[in-house]
């Protein structure tokens, strides 16, 4: 079983965003606290598109690494981003899921939430080549 | 006398190229004109997705691409509307080449009264080779009290 903290912990970018991990029935939980450099609307204020892209791909490797026995990082080749509420200045969190495992390619969903799992803040699908 | 159109487009672009996010990447802003952005991006260690190859992390691409895409739409707009990312479709094409600068430009595809629709790419030594190519769809709220339809 993969130490997804240790995992992070060896991601620069990871580390930079400041994405925290912990397992929780057999799912990957990231945990990313508020941070302003994370504002892509200071106005609302509401963090960054790409914030919400960077938790919920790093949840869906992260997942894939947890899951699998893929040893290398999985390459992405497609994502799809759904924006469901602008996420605000507060401490985020996503849980990813493997819809499909191939030998290849695995097809993975992931969402991103704020203070209630209940109210996603953004939903992601993508599929990635393993090895 | 300055045309208010330009004064809140010029404010417009200044907002974007101050975006905290894209500023705290490293991000710069090229271009911010008639339905077209242009990002470049200087290859920076804490940008990296895997540490055992070097390349950037997908996260990063996402964020140039999604703002690429409201650039392109923001300077493309007649009258004062706020932008939020509806989807954004991401394909990448390729590895990005560790250590090196990334380039995204954008294109607006189509401004109607709700939501506007953009392209853009990234790409690294020359635009007809992508690293990633992405479609974004936004929803407007219109700022003017007598919006009229484009």
């Amino acid at each position: 079983m993969t130490d997804v903290q240790a995992l992070l912990a060896r991601v620069p970018y990871c580390v930079w965003l400041g994405v925290g991990a912990r397992v929780e029935d057999g799912a990957v939980i990231l945990d990313l606290p508020f941070d302003d450099k994370l504002i892509g609307n200071p106005i609302l204020p509401a963090l960054h598109g790409g914030v919400a892209g960077s938790l919920l791909e790093t949840a869906a490797l992260v997942q894939i690494l947890f899951e699998t026995s893929a040893s290398a990082m999985p390459r992405t080749v497609d994502i799809t981003i759904d924006y469901l509420r602008s996420a605000r200045a507060a401490p985020s969190h996503a849980r990813a899921h493997l819809v499909r495992q191939g030998r290849r390619v695995v097809s993975a969903r992931a969402q991103m939430w704020q203070e209630d799992a209940a109210k996603p803040v953004a939903d992601f699908r993508g599929h990635f080549l393993l090895g | 006398m300055t045309d208010p159109t330009d004064f809140w487009r010029e404010a417009m672009r200044r907002g974007m190229g101050q975006t905290a996010f894209l500023r705290a990447l490293g991000g710069e802003l090229l271009e911010f004109e008639a339905g077209r952005g242009r990002i470049r991006l200087p290859f920076q260690d804490h940008l990296v997705g895997d540490p055992a190859t070097g390349v950037i992390h997908g996260g990063v691409l996402t964020a140039l691409l999604d703002q690429a895409c409201g650039m392109a739409i923001g300077s493309a707009l007649r009258s004062p509307a706020a932008m939020a990312t509806l989807d954004l479709r991401i394909d990448y094409m390729k590895p990005a080449a560790p250590r090196l600068d990334v380039l995204v430009e954008s294109q607006c595809l189509k401004i109607a009264h709700e939501v506007a629709f953009a392209r853009a790419t990234a790409f690294q030594t020359a635009p007809d080779e992508p690293v990633a190519i992405a479609t974004g769809t936004f929803m407007l709220t219109r700022l003017d009290a007598n919006a009229v339809r484009p």
